[in-house]
């Protein structure tokens, strides 16, 4: 799978606070979250966001809540996927068991600037930066995470094997 | 083997399981609430299934936007309601009954040593006061453990940290929480198990434990564990819903990194936004004018908390500049703090004393914050707009400095209230 997009590019902690506010939490729908997608670091995100985009981001991003109304939020924003330094532990669970990809690789954060066009290779791991050129790895997913990813989703992994 | 890889190895039928394996293990409850659990019903309902996998493991609290703060949050406890019914869930807890969900399982005794208790809520690893791995997770990890009674887990590294020597007046388990925090970082246990130890720990209380263990997931953890002792046994007396098994980590055992703190060198501490690791001394947050103190919470709102401002707010006003936001974690909490006379003393001080709820922790409802203006907290968040407005600050401290500040309308060690 091939993602292509604009970058918004953001820092360390990216909390899960800021990725969808709690005062919008009374609505589960992933549309309605997707409009206040960022809205306390970044009020223009959900404005200039295009389908495709990318989200590279520094350390610990998503930390915080559990709520996985954030990773709905930036799939349904229309963003493809989120590259970082780091992941917190809750956010990542959540972004592979609803496929949201995401990628992890310090190199690609330290290089790629805000608003560069990039291209995301998911199957081989890689992120080119196509006003530069360059090319960088991500790490790449344990075997039971690649299984869950290729099923479509936690759920459909269990759907399977609760028929079998 | 460490504490967290003994209960992961117990739960997936192995001998022995390493830091960085996946394992399939067995979970022992599965807990949501009125925001995780509509959008884990959705993905529940997807799998087929026209029961959960026990009904007495599974625990469903509504208390972010409870009572219900407007229309849409209704709805959604009424989906929750109607679930449960069908389900014929157990340790469904309706308003009236229910407490803040991480104050509340412990009290009802059910989070056990050497459990594992998911819960799609990132402060679950409170139960590791209790020698349980209590861990959060998200909506579908909650659907698809309700189906199956099992969820995939990575073997954590575990952190072992030793508080040794003597408190300092007015220094409690959030001021040692908050202190490795600001030591270690918000990612400083990204994805590991931290095991709070040493001789300071022993004398530690139950609601203290459970104050550290909170706030595990603030360095990044995946649980904060604690030893089974006398005062685990104490506490579970006349609670514990089943049998249990305590697990220790092996002398022998391996650890990513031991820390050791002396706690004499400790004073009581303060938050600054919008991270909790900006942690700083009381006496160098002097002074900061706040609107707001709000004490309270699934990190402090129980009973020994609302004690400690009790203390500093008897025979005290509420600054008439401040708002003082006071909510016990639970029902049995709120009835005893009544019994005590304790909430006697916050009304004629001049606070507000509300029913349990995670409403103003998370800038839900009950205390949200206008542009501008600053609180103090003895929740676990300050982050940007954690509790209303994006320009509004959250500093975070323990009950005692949070109640001398709205004594005083600034940020005030309790010395400078009780001369």
């Amino acid at each position: 799978m091939k993602f292509k997009g604009k970058v918004f590019k953001y820092g360390d902690n990216v909390d899960t606070d800021v990725i969808i506010p709690a005062r919008y939490l009374n609505n589960p729908e992933p549309e309605i979250l997707a409009q206040h997608c960022m809205e306390d670091i970044d009020p223009d995100y959900v404005k200039k966001v295009k389908k495709g985009d990318i989200i590279v981001a520094g350390k610990n991003f998503g930390s915080g809540s559990s709520r996985e109304h954030a990773p709905l939020a930036i799939k349904a924003s229309g963003a493809s996927c989120v590259i970082a330094e780091s992941f917190a532990r809750i956010f990542y669970r959540n972004a592979i068991n609803i496929g949201l990809p995401i990628l992890v690789s310090k190199e690609a954060v330290q290089n790629i600037k805000d608003g560069s066009e990039i291209e995301v290779d998911l199957d081989r791991g890689t992120i080119k930066d196509l006003i530069t050129g360059e090319v960088y790895y991500s790490e790449k997913y344990p075997e039971f995470l690649q299984e869950i990813i290729s099923s479509g989703g936690l759920i459909e992994k269990i759907k399977k094997e609760v028929i079998q | 083997m460490t504490i967290v890889e003994k209960i992961l190895a117990n739960h997936s039928n192995k001998k022995e399981v390493k830091p960085g394996e996946i394992v399939n293990a067995k979970v022992d409850m599965v807990l949501g609430n009125d925001v995780t659990s509509p959008v884990a019903i959705k993905e529940f309902k997807k799998i087929g299934l026209s029961k959960v996998f026990d009904k007495q493991r599974v625990a469903i609290v509504p208390d972010h936007f409870t009572p219900n703060k407007d229309i849409k949050s209704a709805q959604n406890a009424l989906f929750i309601r109607k679930f449960a019914k069908e389900m014929e869930i157990v340790n469904y807890f309706e308003i009236g009954q229910m407490g803040i969900e991480h104050c509340l399982l412990p009290e009802k005794g059910l989070t056990l040593p050497g459990e594992i208790i998911i819960g799609a809520d990132s402060h679950t690893c409170t139960y590791g006061a209790l020698n349980a791995l209590g861990t959060g997770v998200g909506s579908t990890d909650m659907a698809a453990a309700m189906a199956t009674g099992y969820l995939w887990f990575r073997v954590p590294e575990t952190i072992k940290i030793i508080y040794n020597g003597k408190l300092n007046p007015w220094v409690s388990g959030k001021d040692l929480i908050l202190y490795t925090i600001g030591d270690i970082g918000v990612d400083g246990a990204l994805y590991k198990s931290i095991e709070f130890t040493g001789e300071t720990i022993k004398d530690l209380s139950m609601d203290a434990r459970m104050t550290m263990a909170n706030m595990a997931i603030e360095a990044g953890g995946k649980c904060g564990l604690f030893e089974y002792d006398e005062k685990t046994e104490e506490y579970l007396k006349n609670r514990a819903v089943r049998e249990y098994n305590p697990v220790s980590s092996d002398p022998d055992a391996n650890y990513e990194r031991i820390i050791e703190y002396d706690v004499s060198r400790i004073e009581p501490q303060v938050a600054f936004p919008h991270l909790p690791e900006n942690t700083k001394s009381v006496y160098e947050a002097k002074g900061i004018k706040i609107d707001q103190v709000v004490i309270g919470s699934c990190t402090n709102g129980r009973l020994e908390d609302l004690r400690i401002a009790e203390k500093i707010l008897k025979n005290n006003k509420v600054n008439k500049e401040v708002r003082c936001i006071i909510f016990p974690g639970t029902q049995d909490i709120y009835l005893q703090a009544l019994k005590e006379g304790l909430i006697e003393t916050f009304i004629e001080a001049g606070a507000a004393v509300s029913t349990p709820t995670c409403g103003p922790c998370l800038g839900g409802h009950m205390g949200i914050l206008a542009k501008g203006e600053k609180a103090i907290s003895t929740t676990n968040r300050n982050f940007v707009g954690r509790m209303g407005h994006p320009e509004s600050e959250v500093y975070l401290s323990n009950p005692a400095v949070a109640a001398a500040s709205a004594v005083t309308g600034y940020i005030s060690h309790p010395e400078e209230v009780l001369k």
